[in-house]
């Protein structure tokens, strides 16, 4: 069995980043990388499905820069097999890839590599689509199921007994027929600490590099309808009253307001 | 052409997410000077087409599909319905379930789709807000497009509301079962238990700026100083820090108390939608950006590590 396992080096804004008018992005020295928190999950189910399962193959693909390279070593030392990073000029210059040009990307990738199995991640931290994964499922004409906070594969039987995690403390249980995309919710398994011996044979392993053109693409893949045009702070609408002064001031404070409140006696 | 809305229901009810959608849709019809129609697949159509009469919607679309949602049956309704229809745009809720469909749904009609869209302009060129990095900034992403499909955010838009006058058309529509690939088989509600955060007048609640399992302790010992009942953001739940039963959100409960007390807690979306119809609200956070100062009352823009114990200390 083979499971691909989509993940994305996301990006954290700083507390005190700046957005001067008219640009598109948060300039990258306000910006701190790492792992998206929902691919995190998507490793982890990825490599206990392959400690369960022998002759179980997992391998990570991620569409990014080559700084994305240490961010990807890390799903390597926590178990998954090898990696495939695609990264072009074409891509380079794009302000805005969309969920249409990832998911052509990502289909070409599944034909080449003909997994059973796709894990995404529910939504990418920074950008916040929350649609790639089931975007690719249709596309390559997989069944598919979004926010599944629960997995049981059934593999000899063709299918995945998952939950979907729905609003309200409601799970719905669904039956997918495999081969399927599955696009996993955080809190489905608790995802390891690399281990020392895992970091050191992540360093071996493999993180193929990826051009457009060696997946068949054609640089207009990124052409989208949609563009980024504005980027800005929102416009605070807070109309909280802050507490100021030392750390003892500020609770000071806030503990009389609680006493006003009623809160508790005193 | 048409603006074309999806209504969403579970279990014999329409979700409140379905009458934003009516609002959305009556605001982007207008600034596309089109039509609202909106579609019901699947539940008790005609109940729920008269529920959703209101004002502002032209036509409602009922389609008979069986009891619950199934995405195989809905992907395939939707793309009927809007052969028949063309409709400029396809309105769909960013909810669990719209993000199980509405992405099929483009990608078979080959249609741009921008998702968890919070407000709409075509007064210049068709252009669609959403949020970046966690909330923190905005975007505009402008469509250039004739058709295209937009999942809009729930809690955003509020609720339709005036009577109205729309005409419903019944469709009957034959499902390719072969098409239909995953079956529901039950549901399961979860985060039960011994303490139900719903029923507390005062919350004192702990996000991931707690760092580690052992200094939830601190928050504890803040929260029976004051009476209160300890509640958490879902980082912490999923860390196994705090049980289900403790969670805040959109998938956890939905509190209302008289205070509610966030510390280091950022304020994302799901979060929100799980503790807004809170009295008062009050923040510490080091971070003055965070957008749980949207809706804070009060705030301490510090270090929780400093203030949460002298605050204990007035109290014990
Ligand atoms: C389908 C779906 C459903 C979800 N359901 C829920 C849900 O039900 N409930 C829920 O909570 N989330 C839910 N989420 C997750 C949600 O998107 C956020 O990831 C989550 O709410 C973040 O939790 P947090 O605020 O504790 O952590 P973060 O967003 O990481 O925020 C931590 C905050 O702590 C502050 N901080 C750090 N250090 C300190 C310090 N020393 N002193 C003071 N402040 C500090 C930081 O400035 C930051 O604002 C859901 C997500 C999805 C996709
Ligand atoms: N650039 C990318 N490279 C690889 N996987 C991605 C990329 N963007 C999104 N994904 C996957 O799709 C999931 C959902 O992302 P999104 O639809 O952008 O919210 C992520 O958790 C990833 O698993």
């Amino acid at each position: 069995m083979k499971i691909l396992v989509t993940v994305k080096e996301v990006a954290e804004a700083a507390d005190d980043f700046e957005l001067p008018d008219g640009a598109l992005d948060i300039d990258e020295r306000y910006l701190e990388y790492d792992l998206n928190e929902w691919d995190e999950y998507g490793v982890e189910e990825g490599v206990q499905i392959a400690e369960e399962n022998e002759d179980t193959e997992v391998v990570s693909v991620t569409i990014g820069p080559e700084r994305s390279e240490e961010t990807i070593r890390m799903a390597l030392a926590k178990g998954v097999d090898r990696a495939i990073r695609i990264w072009d000029d074409a891509l380079e210059d794009v302000a805005f890839l969309d969920v249409e040009a990832r998911a052509r990307i990502l289909a070409a990738v599944v034909a080449e590599e003909d997994p059973d199995l796709v894990l995404t991640g529910v939504q990418a931290n920074d950008d916040g689509f929350g649609a790639t994964g089931i975007a690719l499922a249709d596309r390559i004409d997989f069944e598919w199921a979004a926010v599944v906070n629960h997995l049981d594969l059934d593999v000899e039987g063709g299918l995945a007994h998952v939950h979907r995690e729905l609003e309200g403390g409601v799970e719905e249980l669904t039956d997918v027929e495999l081969p399927a995309v599955l696009s996993i919710q955080t809190g489905i398994n608790e995802p390891r600490y690399a281990s020392l011996r895992g970091i050191r044979q992540a360093q071996s392993k493999e993180i193929v590099p990826y051009e457009l053109a060696d997946l068949d693409l054609d640089a207009d893949v990124t052409d989208s309808p949609l563009s980024l045009t504005s980027m800005y702070e929102p416009e605070t609408e807070s109309s909280a009253t802050v507490f100021e002064g030392s750390p003892e001031e500020e609770a000071d404070q806030l503990g009389e307001l609680l006493g006003e409140m009623g809160v508790v006696e005193g | 052409m048409t603006v074309l809305a999806i209504s969403e229901h579970r279990r014999g009810e329409l979700r409140d997410v379905s009458f934003e959608l009516l609002t959305a849709g009556r605001e982007v019809a207008d600034a596309l000077d089109t039509d609202l129609h909106v579609a019901v697949i699947g539940g008790d159509v005609a109940e729920h087409a008269e529920e959703l009469n209101h004002e502002g919607v032209d036509v409602i679309h009922t389609v008979p599909a069986g009891e619950e949602f199934n995405h195989g049956v809905y992907t395939q309704v939707i793309d009927s319905l809007a052969t028949d229809l063309d409709p400029r745009v396809l309105l769909m809720p960013n909810s669990v379930n719209g993000l199980d469909y509405a992405p099929a749904v483009a990608n078979g009609l080959s249609l741009p789709l921008v998702t968890d869209v919070i407000g709409f302009d075509a007064s210049d060129a068709v252009s669609a807000t959403r949020e970046m990095y966690a909330s923190k900034v905005e975007t505009t992403i402008e469509i250039d497009a004739d058709r295209f499909c937009m999942t809009i955010r729930p809690n955003e838009w509020a609720k339709a509301e005036g009577a109205g006058d729309a005409e419903i058309r019944e469709h009957e529509i034959e499902i390719d079962e072969s098409r239909v690939r995953s079956t529901v088989t039950g549901f399961e509600e979860v985060g039960g238990g011994d303490v139900d955060i719903s029923d507390a007048d005062v919350l004192v609640s702990v996000g991931r700026g707690i760092e580690e399992e052992e200094n939830i302790e601190l928050i504890e010992e803040l929260a029976d100083a004051l009476g209160a009942t300890l509640s958490s953001s879902r980082p912490i739940v999923d860390a196994g820090w705090l049980p289900k039963n403790r969670q805040v959100g959109q998938s956890g409960k939905v509190v209302t108390p008289d205070v509610y007390l966030a510390i280091g807690i950022s304020g994302a979306v799901q979060h929100v939608a799980g503790m807004k119809g809170a009295d008062t609200i009050i923040a510490i956070n080091t971070d003055p950006n965070a957008p749980i100062y949207d809706l804070a009352d009060y705030g301490i823009v510090d270090d929780l590590f400093e203030v949460v114990p002298e605050l204990t200390a007035q109290f014990s």
